[in-house]
This record gives structure tokens, sequence and C-alpha cells, in this order.
């Protein structure tokens, strides 16, 4: 863009600026590998160990011993995993008739979940608690995954996308041939959707993963924890050895920044084109 | 778009252009109406109800086992006198005032600086992404060894360089220091991304006119680039006031339901949290969320009005 325009000081500073970015995001991740693989002892070391022990599987046995870690890993990817499955099936779907067909009220009814998206529920997590609790789900994953089964933005993103990657003549020919609403969905919406719900998915994983509020105040049981909760009980008894509580967070993280760069392309790319939409 | 009533129509529905209680009507389109109604329903059992029913708490008193009791507005009037809740609300513009303005600046000077190169453009937007992806939780823990008093890095990193260490954790300031430097490492890497989206929409001939009429970085940069990204900085700032003053995760792991030494570290939404959930006072703490509802629309308005409005 305005490269040629650049003066040699400007393209220094500009290139430390980004490089100095690049290690303060970056520099928390490392830190913690190093943590999480030198004892506690070290850690607290002065001057401080700066690179990698060898003490990782010490301190992830300790981790284990100490909460139920395996049994919270195993929730959390199963919540994460049906939440993410029933977000993509209904937003798909409703993405997808609110973008190729025509029926009664569809524009109001739109307009009322575009409407949605902006209302302030701050006030509505100690009803939502007391709700569910009369119905009897505290104590299970129902509070975790039926709330957040469909979400208002997963059908915006899929009804513009559907707008834009499927083409109204593979709907017509399909319907011609005799398809139901199902089947076309399968059929036609779903090939032409992928990279619609791939970054989707990521986004409705990762957030689901990584949330920590709802769950606290749902998932009392060790035993159903999911990972963030579990973590952060960690940390309050066990603030002493913060090795062990390292390789805890490690182990947590770790899985999503591997599903994070299979997906990166799609998501830095989607983002950015989102963004313009607002 | 095209339409299905042009590909089968039934005959009695030529005339009921309004009407859907013919039977044919109903049955073509009840699939779509399926469709779309799992969204509808959930909302209106897991998103209206909780709202209605959160408005009617906050009327009452109550400690989860009991009978609820009508307590009129006391609630609120408790609320708005409140020491505690004061401070929270004080504390928690502090950290976002400190947080958010230094992370959007930040964030935009990021994008312009990435937004000239070409090279490795991916990598810098993959590693700047990255803290935003990670769990909250997880983050705090590592930063509060990074922020501890003896041996964290970060007051080693000072006194190595002959400066005082800061009790981070435990002072006043520093604590809304510790938070706000979360904050800002996890979300300056967003707002950057979502900053060079709008950059690349800004037509490169703007550019060229102003080089050749002689104008440096600093002028293209404030005459040109800002005001063409208002949009986008107003879409910016209303997440980060929304984002901010709803701050929960960081100092809930840091310091617990009390906010810290001295409630220092308390937010208004960790203090509702508190209320309700550990103090047990359901009616208190749904008439603090209506409180903080009310609080972030009114914040959300001024920042749409000053954004809009602010003219070069």
């Amino acid at each position: 863009m305005t490269q040629q325009y650049a003066t040699l000081t400007q393209r220094i500073i500009t290139h430390a600026l980004l490089i100095i970015g690049l290690i303060i995001s970056i520099f928390p991740f490392y830190w913690m590998m190093v943590m999480a693989s030198n004892t506690t002892s070290n850690v607290y070391h002065i001057p401080p160990q700066l690179i990698l022990g060898g003490q990782l599987w010490v301190n992830i046995s300790h981790v284990l011993q100490n909460i139920p870690f395996l049994q919270n890993f195993l929730n959390t990817v199963f919540v994460a995993a049906v939440v993410t499955m029933l977000v993509l099936f209904f937003c798909s779907i409703a993405g997808f008739t609110f973008a190729k067909f025509e029926f009664p009220g569809k524009n109001i009814l739109f307009v009322i979940l575009l409407g949605t998206i902006i209302l302030p529920t701050g006030g509505a997590l100690v009803a939502s608690y007391v709700i569910q609790a009369n119905l009897g789900w505290i104590g299970g994953f129902l509070p975790l995954i039926v709330p957040s089964a469909v979400t208002a933005f997963g059908i915006f993103w899929m009804r513009q996308m559907s707008l834009s990657s499927i083409h109204s003549e593979l709907v017509d020919a399909a319907k011609i041939d005799g398809c139901g609403h199902l089947r076309l969905y399968w059929h036609v919406a779903v090939p032409a959707l992928r990279p619609a719900l791939g970054f989707l998915g990521l986004l409705t994983f990762i957030g689901t993963w990584n949330d920590y509020l709802w769950p606290l105040i749902v998932l009392t049981d060790p035993k159903i924890q999911t990972l963030q909760v579990a973590l952060a009980q960690l940390f309050g008894v066990y603030n002493t050895d913060i090795s062990m509580v390292m390789a805890g967070t490690l182990l947590s993280t770790v899985p999503l920044i591997i599903i994070f760069f299979l997906g990166v392309r799609q998501f830095i790319g989607n983002i950015s084109a989102g963004a313009l939409k607002f | 778009m095209s339409s299905i009533s042009q590909v089968s129509v039934a005959p009695e529905s030529k005339s009921a252009s309004r009407e859907v209680a013919s039977k044919g009507q109903v049955r073509k389109y009840m699939p779509m109406y399926l469709s779309i109604a799992p969204y509808y329903i959930i909302f209106l059992v897991f998103g209206l109800f909780p709202i209605l029913f959160s408005l009617y708490l906050a009327f009452q008193k109550w400690d989860g086992i009991g009978a609820m009791t009508f307590t009129g507005w006391n609630n609120f009037y408790f609320a708005l006198t409140d020491p505690v809740f004061g401070q929270a609300i004080i504390n928690t513009f502090e950290i976002w005032i400190i947080s958010t303005i230094p992370m959007l600046a930040v964030a935009l000077v990021l994008a312009f600086a990435l937004n000239m190169r070409t090279r490795s453009k991916f990598m810098y937007q993959v590693c700047y992404f990255l803290p935003n992806i990670t769990a909250t939780v997880a983050i705090t823990l590592i930063f509060s060894a990074l922020f501890a008093e003896q041996f964290g890095l970060i007051n080693l990193a000072l006194t190595g360089l002959h400066l005082p260490g800061v009790n981070w954790l435990t002072d006043a300031w520093p604590m809304k220091w510790a938070l706000a430097l979360m904050v800002i490492w996890r979300w300056t890497g967003y707002n950057s991304l979502v900053y060079m989206a709008g950059l690349q929409s800004i037509p490169t001939d703007f550019y060229e006119a102003a080089r050749i009429d002689g104008a440096n970085t600093w002028n293209v940069f404030r005459y040109i680039t800002i005001p063409l990204l208002r949009p986008v900085i107003l879409f910016t700032v209303i997440s980060s006031t929304l984002g901010g003053l709803s701050l929960f995760t960081e100092p809930q792991v840091l310091f617990g339901s009390s906010g810290g030494t001295g409630h220092e570290g308390l937010t208004m939404s960790l203090y509702q949290y508190g209320q309700a959930f550990t103090s047990f006072h359901y009616g208190y703490g749904a008439a603090i969320g209506w409180v903080i509802s009310i609080i972030l629309v009114i914040c959300t308005f001024i920042n749409w009005n000053v954004v809009q409005r602010t003219e070069r």
C-alpha cells in the first residue's frame, strides 16, 4: 500500500513495534511451559530459570492426583462437541431457511432475531439459575447444552453465508426433483456451506471450551466440572505448587491451540470479513 | 432469491395472500417454520423468561431456600446507597478506562504497521490473535505467577533494572493495572485484526492523492485513515465498552468474590456474582444485574454519540 513511501527509519520502527508485539503475545505461553516443566522451587528461583526443565511428567502426575483431571477433560470435550454440533445443525438450517425461502412473517421474525442479540442479559444470570434449578437440571450438563444449542449470531452468520454461497438454481432444481426441506438442506445447503460451518464450528467450540462464568455457577460437583472451573479450583487450594497448576493449565490449553491452528485460516479471514458488516 | 410460490402453487393459496389458515399453505410452510423455530423456543424459555423473572426477582428478598418476600424498591434503594457496590462501579470504570484506551490505540498502530507489510503478515496475525483464544482462566493463572510479589517475573525484571517492585496483587492501583494489563494483552490482537479489515477497505487512491499533495505519514494517518475508519472504531469502542464493563473472570480468579484487599479489584459483575451465589442474596443480585444493564445501555449510548459526532 504505502510501502514504497516508507523511509528506512519508519520501516525500522514499524518492524520493532511488530516484533515487540509478537514477543508480548507469545511470552506468557512460553513462560507457562517453563513453569510447567520445572519444579516449584525452581520456578521461584532467583535468578529466574528461563529455559524449559525436565519435570513436565512429574508435574502432570501431581495434577492427576489432585483433581479428576481426566474426567474434567472428557467433560469439556463432551460439552464443547455436543454444543458445537447442535449449533451447527440448528443455525445452518435456520439460516438456510431464512436465506433461500419465502414464508409469511419471515422479515419480521428475522428482525426480532437480530433484536435479541442486543438485549442486555446481565440481570438474567440469577434468574436463569433459579429456573434451571427448578427444572432439576443443576448438577448435570443440560444447563450448559440446551440454552446454548442455537444462537442468534450463528443464525445471522449462516443466513449471510447462505445468501452468498448457495445457488438458488440448485435449490429449485432439487425441489423440482421432489426433495423435501430436510433433504434440500442436507444435499444442497450443507456442501455449499462447508467453510461457513467450519468458521462457526471453530468459534463455538473454542467459546464453549473456554466458558467460565456459567459453568462455575451450575457445575458444583467436581466430577462433572469442565476444565476451566476445575483449574480455578486448583489455584485456590494448591497455590503453593505453582508448577503443578501450570502443568494443568498447559494440558487444558494445548488441545485448543492445536484445534485453533487447524482452522486458523478460516478464522482470521472471516473475523476480518465479519467486522465490516457492522 | 427464488420464491417457492412460483414453483408449486396450490389453487386455494392464490387468493389467500395474507391468511395462512388454509391447510395447503400451512403444510407448505411448515418445514420452514420448524427449521427456524428452535431458536425462538429456546430464546423464549432461556432468554426472555429469565429476563422477565429477574425483573420480578429484583423486587423480592430471597435466599434461595425459604419463601420470597416482597420488598418493593428496597433492593434498588440499597444498591444505590451500597458503598461496596459504589466502589465496584468506580473500580470497573477505572479499569475500563486504563485498559481500553491504550488497547485500542496500540491496536490501531499495530494494524497500520502490519497493513504496510505483505510478507509474513499472516504469521503476525495468528500470533496476535493467539491470546484471544486461550481460556481466560488459564491466562489469569499464568499472569498471577508473573505478577507475584516476591518471585514474579515482572517484579524481578523491575528490581533488575533498579526500579522498585510493585505489589501487583495487594495494592489498590497496581491491582487495577494488573487487571488492565491482562485485558490489554488479551484484546489488542483481536482489535488490530478488526482494524486491519477496516484499513483494507480504504481505497488506495486516497493515499496516493495525499502523497502526491505532499502529506507525510502522520498527516495521512490523521486526516484520511482515522476519519474513514470511524465506523470500525465505533464497533471496537462499543464492543470494548460492553466487554470491559462486564469484567468478571480475571478478578474472580485472582481475588475471589471479595475483590481482594480493600475490594480494590471488585468489578460490578463480580459483586453481582458474590451477592447472588456466595451470599445467597438472590433478589439483591437480580437488582444489581438490572442496574448494571442500565449502566451498560447508557454507556453504549454515550459511546455512539461521541464517536459518531467527532468531526475533524
